[in-house]
């Protein structure tokens, strides 16, 4: 299953959508659950395949999902379900067991709908760049589509119901996935990761778990979900995102004018590195490519350094994905192990960089 | 020095504790140091962490008796516990515990969103009429009468406006 996504690559990793320099994607995500039966924690497996059931009969009303696969998670082997992880499509709780789960995903990956999660359902846009507007407008087409079939469980006062009471409301959280190099060097980062927690905005590392943030990725969301309509807490983020990518272009224009021959130099190494290693891990390549990624935005590399054969942005995009684990074994169709990971990711590094 | 928790291994950690505002200091081996620091994680989880938040936000710190949702037989416990419901039932069964920790995370308890497609528009006064009727029942339960006749009013000319 899922030969495609090596080939294809989801159009949310194209690197085309609007201002996908700094804000790489963007993603807004609804929990819904079904009123007639017991969230995922109390129901039982025979109630969860009944949630099966009633999605599977309801989504295709909806013109977007006529056309998405219907998957169950008991049919996707251990190492497809690590892939939908790395790319970002499920959550981590969701492949920790099988049973009673379901998954309907659009051919080009932008819409997703993980079946009894935490919820009954999770419903993802996941878009390109700085497109929140259009990826909400997506989404809250779906949602109305669906709701019109399925028994949504909502009160009017606390809104939609979820099992955990912190996303009760609008029940939808929406992110941005930010690439900030620069902060990150000029030590900016810190403050500003205080200050957005103290307005109530969560952020974590794109890759790694926790708070790591590998390859210099933060994605930045709403904590709160309750009290505000959707667009203003898509407004709200924004802001904050725009204010952050200020931020972010302010450092870049520091490194700039005040250390122009180190960040140069800094670029150009960590081309050579990727060019002529022999054995590499994923931390370390992630930590390369996102400064060739700042190179590439500032000018001190061009296209052609990069490859002759794809843009620049397109084939930086791509490399952060498929050089994770589990896309490492599904390009070679076996398991390896970790050295025989770093040694592959290392020879696709350098047919890629050429 | 041996361990004192397994008083069989080596002690290699040391550390200090404050146990009912009492320093205790602790000579444990990594085992022994290994188990206790995850017994710290589990409880520093989220989940727990909101629960926790029931009880020092919830109901005037009185200690609630044994709250059930009838629809899914979640114990009120359990979600101290876990931080998850069962249902959708659990949110009128356990409305009263939940509205602080709502108000805590959200700094709201009214959705402003959206309302789902299939069910028929609520109007903006039933909602209001359910509120007054949560702050009658804590009048009562109070005995503060005066401030009780005056919520029922409300409701009832609220009622009356249908």
């Amino acid at each position: 299953m899922f030969e495609d996504f090596l080939k294809n690559q989801g159009s949310w990793l194209s690197g085309k959508g609007p201002e996908s320099e700094i804000v790489f994607s963007s993603r807004i995500r609804l929990a819904r659950n079904l009123s007639n039966l017991p969230f995922p924690l109390k129901a039982t497996l025979k109630q969860k395949e009944e949630v099966l059931k009633q999605v599977k009969e309801a989504y295709a009303c909806d013109k977007k999902l006529s056309k998405a696969q219907f998957i169950k998670l008991e049919d996707v082997d251990e190492l497809d379900r690590q892939l939908l992880l790395e790319r970002h499509l499920v959550s981590q709780e969701y492949v920790s067991s099988v049973k009673g789960k379901g998954l309907i995903l659009s051919s080009d990956e932008e819409i997703s709908i993980m079946i009894n999660e935490e919820d009954h359902l999770r419903l993802q846009v996941l878009a390109s760049g700085f497109d929140l507007k259009r990826s909400w407008s997506i989404l809250n087409s779906i949602d109305d589509n669906l709701s019109r079939k399925l028994p949504f469980s909502f009160l009017p006062d606390l809104g939609f119901l979820t099992t955990c009471p912190t996303n009760v409301g609008t029940a939808l959280r929406a992110s941005c996935m930010m690439h900030l190099p620069a902060l990150i060097l000029t030590k900016r980062i810190n403050k500003i990761l205080e200050l957005l927690t103290r307005i109530s905005f969560t952020t974590r590392g794109l890759f790694g778990e926790g708070t790591q943030a590998l390859g210099d990725f933060f994605q930045i969301s709403n904590q709160v979900g309750l009290g505000l309509s959707e667009d203003e807490l898509i407004e709200n983020l924004i802001g904050v995102v725009n204010q952050v990518k200020g931020q972010e272009i302010d450092a870049r224009e520091t490194l700039l004018k005040k250390h122009k021959l180190s960040l140069e130099d800094n670029v150009w190494r960590a081309l050579g590195t990727l060019k002529n290693a022999r054995l590499i891990n994923s931390k370390e390549a992630l930590s390369h490519l996102s400064i060739l990624s700042l190179g590439l935005d500032l000018g001190i590399i061009k296209d052609n350094d990069l490859s002759l054969s794809a843009p620049g942005r397109e084939l930086l995009n791509r490399l952060f994905i498929i050089l994770q684990p589990a896309h490492l074994q599904k390009i070679e169709d076996k398991p390896l192990s970790e050295r025989q990971r770093d040694s592959i990711r290392a020879t696709i590094l350098r047919e890629r960089l050429s | 020095m041996l361990c004192d928790i397994c008083h069989d291994n080596h002690a290699t950690v040391h550390l200090t504790e404050i146990v009912n505002e009492r320093i205790v200091e602790m000579h444990i081996c990594q085992e022994c140091a290994q188990a206790k620091t995850q017994n710290l994680n589990e409880q520093l989880q989220l989940s727990g962490f909101l629960g926790g938040l029931t009880e020092a936000f919830g109901s005037s710190g009185k200690k609630p008796p044994k709250l059930k949702c009838k629809s899914c037989g979640l114990l009120f416990e359990e979600f101290k516990k876990e931080g998850r419901l069962g249902c959708g039932a659990c949110y009128s069964a356990f409305r009263e515990q939940l509205l602080p920790l709502l108000k805590k995370v959200h700094g709201s308890t009214r959705h402003a969103g959206k309302a789902p497609q299939g069910i028929a528009k609520v109007s903006a006064d039933r909602i209001e009429i359910e509120e007054l009727r949560l702050r009658l029942n804590r009048a009562i339960k109070l005995e503060e009468y005066e401030e009780a006749a005056r919520l029922r009013d409300q409701m009832k000319k609220l009622e009356d406006n249908k």
